[in-house]
């Protein structure tokens, strides 16, 4: 299997002729074939963010609340009560496409790994998934595939799915998105890092054993798609979640002990990274002995297991005199414990196998000397505003229309195959509020959960898309009465050694750093994933957002659902922007325009007066104003409650349609009372209904039934599936 | 007041659930039970919840019943002692011998994970005295596998003994055998049902659905 390694081999592994260089430049001779295994993987773009690193520093990291930034494998915020709320979303596209279920799968578990590593007890799953055409197969295999496989793993860890966003575009014909989030809770002085430290101490080996799958992963999530990529299954990674829980309660019991010094679970380039990182944020050197590493076949080199992404697999560094006590309680668990080498003073990560030294690398310029790149970019064009419309169908036809098209239909053919309730804290399941509420066990407090982006805004204009995903995603959790806290993003693009794709990323973090300073949201994790392309075209620039807020008191968690005898007022300024809307795609067929326009002022102003009003009790029922615009979310709101809205006010398809930002429909008990405290505050507000019978009914008399209005939003993924 | 023991196997994940019910209903805090223990004298009633036992890679439930811990759930059966399990808790009880019949895929072949509507079949047992004969209570159920079979004979039994617990009253999901949802052993000491009542006891959860069954536990 040892080829000889020399450029074309350096290439065959992702490493340019400069890289290359680097490397013999750092060993001083020729790399062992293990060693240029170990330097492409830690130098790909998914391990190294090399094209994305000098962007992702424009990004404010801090807050009072903020106890670990991005560089630990989540986000970590303090969220009261001596609580924190550990956080990440990361990405497993390219897989996911290549094998659905098992590429959406093992994505939720790496995600999970990722925060319980350092010490939280997962306590909710969430995703934002990025579907090609529906009318196409393949698209439907995808998304039953990965439906399936984010079901199939959550459920079976038993951490509630509690919600998700998907949209659909040909853009991800050849390229769907799959973005998954976990949320974990520990306490604030019992929060686990990976920096190894004590010279001697053992290093050890926990969960499933080593195979020969997923080798070379994170070099395939580093380049393009061809039509030939349908032969890289190999190297897509097989997950079993039960192991997984089994790993989760092992780690959490073992974590209640004294005997971890350092941990990192073996994600991306497993082996590798876990140890290099570990080693390498200590200041230490390491030594692995591969004879020890668990294997599941037979005969695997070391180039194999160190670049293997077998799953479920975790890396310690425990201290010596625990060691007992830790596999005691690893092998209760039906785990793996094997002690397969030594933190050494050497700052060299030396592998051995067989008697032989197979690597031997200095570990600083393996990091320090990895590759950084300011690839050249151009900024699109902004577009110019769209120009006034007609509405040749009418309010009753384009609501109906906009409620069954595939970004707007209900969900619930998703929601319903994830358990959303294991756990006994699910207080908002999805679709009952803009964002999910998880009751944190044995307090008062919840988290307010949501992920958000509006892809085709930022192919319009990147910039305001990157503030208007920040921005929705604010707003979500400010609808159920949350204060917003923080944001981990993942920014899904197309290849960066395009310019004008590096253009849309660029323009995609100033929008979000202008939203996040505004809003005091800090990111406080994130994933990148570049070379989104098949066949050379990219998808639409994706800055995924998740996010979490907290609510005090979880008994003021605010729904969207919609109760008779309210009146409905619509907070905020209704300009009528329809440039890139829904309405403008699905009813006059065109992707134009620009954006609506973000005003972060106006953002912050609308939605601190909105969450006051719900924490005082003034409010019933709460729902922001997006996709397809106020009439849309009226119609969400009847129907979630089951309640006929009836509106008061004649105004044009631009009014109900447009999807200008900063808007929320409140249902409350008194209006008047409303609109005089909106006015106090500054805020735009204006009374639209009143809710009380069986059906919509449109201003000027026309109405719609609630089976008309449900059977709409209800039948695409019903029909599509059926 | 019960003594009261949920099971835990490896795979399991509703036992924070349950043991969250239980103490609201109880007063009292249960004992979590390793799948490896073998002596369970000291308890009246032994939970099993739900989850994916060893990863339910095999039928589900069938290595728990394999389990040590299941002997001592034979015996205490076997002296009257009360069993209550719930989705995989049922599959388990079935696997073991405990139950009769089986729970297969779901019709529709997939996953489910929704509220139904359970229709109470008798309010005199230790499960149900806190329930009406004949009332419809809401319960959240998640899973793959809750498609209950059995022979006709069986069934007929069930029905002409009074053995059927709870039916879905609304939409059948999962395509059950006469629509049955949770089934008594023929003492009406042991219950095993599919849907989740104890996600459904604190109104902050959406309702109390459920908690009428652990009072009434607690009530015997």
């Amino acid at each position: 299997m040892n080829k000889i390694v020399d450029a074309a081999l350096a290439k065959s592994f992702g490493l340019n002729a400069e890289e290359y260089a680097k490397v013999l430049e750092i060993m001083g001779r020729l790399p062992s074939f293990t060693e240029l295994g170990i330097f492409s993987v830690m130098w790909s773009e998914h391990c190294s963010y090399k094209s994305s690193k000098v962007w992702l520093k424009e990004l404010p990291t801090t807050a009072l609340w903020v106890i670990h930034g991005p560089g630990e494998n989540a986000g970590v915020i303090d969220i009261g009560d001596g609580l924190a709320a550990i956080f990440k979303m990361e990405s497993h596209n390219h897989p996911s496409f290549i094998e659905p279920y098992q590429g959406a799968a093992t994505g939720v578990g790496g995600i999970l790994r990722d925060v319980f590593t350092m010490g939280a007890r997962p306590i909710a799953n969430l995703n934002a998934l990025r579907f090609g055409d529906p009318k196409l197969p393949v698209t439907k295999r995808v998304v039953d595939g990965v439906v399936r496989g984010i079901g199939g793993y959550g459920n079976c860890v038993g951490v509630p799915t509690v919600g998700g966003e998907v949209n659909f575009h040909p853009a991800y014909n050849g390229n769907p998105l799959v973005n998954a989030m976990t949320v974990g809770i520990a306490r604030t002085d019992r929060i686990f890092l990976s920096a190894a430290a004590g010279i001697g101490n053992p290093v050890v080996y926990v969960g499933s054993k080593t195979g020969r799958d997923g080798i070379h992963g994170a070099t395939m999530a580093s380049t393009e798609f061809d039509a030939n990529s349908a032969e890289k299954r190999p190297t897509v990674q097989v997950g079993d979640p039960f192991t997984e829980k089994l790993l989760i309660e092992a780690c959490l019991e073992l974590m209640q002990t004294d005997a971890i010094v350092a941990i990192q679970d073996m994600g991306a380039a497993g082996l590798t990274s876990s140890s290099v990182e570990m080693a390498g944020k200590g200041g230490v050197g390491i030594e692995l002995t591969l004879d020890d590493v668990p294997q599941r076949e037979t005969g695997m080199s070391a180039y194999e297991m160190m670049l293997s992404e077998s799953q479920e697999r975790m890396l310690l560094v425990i201290k010596p005199e625990r060691s007992e006590i830790a596999r005691a309680i690893i092998e209760k668990w039906d785990l793996d414990y094997a002690i397969i080498g030594k933190i050494t003073d050497t700052g060299r990560i030396i592998i051995k196998h067989k008697g032989v030294v197979e690597a031997d690398i200095p570990l600083a310029p393996l990091s320090d000397a990895a590759p950084l790149y300011h690839r050249p970019f151009v900024e699109t064009p902004k577009p110019a505003a769209l120009g006034p419309t007609e509405d040749p169908i009418g309010l009753a036809a384009g609501l109906l229309k906009l409620l069954a098209c595939p970004d707007i239909a209900s969900r619930s053919w998703i929601w319903d195959q994830y358990d959303s309730t294991v756990g006994g804290q699910t207080v908002k399941r999805p679709g009952a509020a803009d964002a999910a509420i998880v009751r944190l066990e044995g307090t008062n407090r919840a988290l307010a959960l949501t992920t958000d982006c509006t892809p085709r805004y930022c192919a319009a204009d990147a910039e305001a898309g990157g503030a208007q995903a920040v921005a929705e995603a604010w707003r979500n959790i400010t609808a159920t009465g949350g204060k917003p806290l923080a944001v981990t993003d993942n920014m899904n693009f197309g290849n960066p050694e395009k310019p004008e794709i590096m253009g849309q990323f660029a323009a995609a973090i100033k929008g979000m750093a202008a939203a996040c300073i505004a809003l005091d949201f800090p990111v406080v994790s994130g994933n990148v994933s570049l070379y989104n392309e098949t066949e050379g075209k990219g998808i639409l620039p994706t800055p995924a957002i998740g996010a979490v807020g907290v609510i005090e008191d979880a008994s003021k968690a605010m729904g969207i659902a919609l109760q008779a005898g309210l009146q409905l007022v619509v907070i905020g300024k209704t300009y009528g922007q329809l440039g890139q809307s829904l309405w403008l795609r699905e009813v006059l067929g065109m992707e134009a325009g620009a954006p609506p326009s973000v005003d972060l002022k106006a953002e912050r102003r609308n939605g601190d007066f909105v969450r006051g009003q719900i924490l005082e009790g003034k409010v019933a029922a709460c729902h922001d104003a997006s996709d397809g615009g106020l009439l849309v979310a009226i119609a969400e709101m009847a129907l979630a409650g089951n309640v006929g809205p009836s509106l008061n006010t004649l105004r044009s398809h631009d009014f109900w349609f447009g999807e200008d930002q900063a808007r929320y429909v409140l249902a409350v008990p008194d209006a008047a009372a409303l609109l005089a405290a909106a006015e106090a505050a500054s805020v735009p507000a204006e009374h639209i209904g009143s809710a009380a019978g069986d059906s919509l009914t449109l201003p000027g008399g026309i109405s719609i039934s609630l089976p008309a209005l449900r059977d709409a939003h209800e039948g695409f993924f019903r029909k599509w599936f059926a | 007041m019960m003594r009261t023991g949920i099971l835990l196997f490896p795979g399991i994940n509703r036992e924070r659930d349950m043991a969250i019910a239980v103490e609201r209903s109880f007063g009292a805090a249960p004992r979590i039970v390793w799948h490896k223990e073998t002596d369970l004298s000291g308890l009246d009633l032994v939970i099993i919840p739900g989850g994916f036992s060893f990863g339910d890679y095999l039928r589900c439930g069938a290595m728990a019943a394999q389990s040590p811990v299941m002997t001592a759930v034979r015996t205490h059966a076997a002296r009257g002692g009360y069993v209550l399990g719930v989705c995989n808790g049922f599959q388990i009880l079935t696997e073991a011998g405990l139950l009769p019949g089986a729970l297969l895929r779901n019709a529709g072949l997939r996953f489910l994970s929704m509220d139904t509507l359970l229709k109470v079949e008798r309010a005199d047992t230790v499960f149900t005295s806190q329930y009406q004969k004949g009332e419809v209570f809401r319960a959240p159920m998640a899973h793959g596998d809750g498609n209950y079979a059995a022979d006709p004979e069986t069934l007929d039994r069930l029905e002409g003994e009074g053995l059927v617990a709870f039916r879905y009253a609304a939409e059948n999901h999962n395509g059950s055998a006469r629509a049955i949802a949770g089934i008594y052993s023929e003492n009406h000491r042991i219950l095993g049902l599919m849907p989740h009542p104890e996600d459904l006891v604190d109104p902050l959860m959406g309702g109390t659905d459920g908690k009428p069954l652990f009072d009434s536990l607690a009530a015997a």
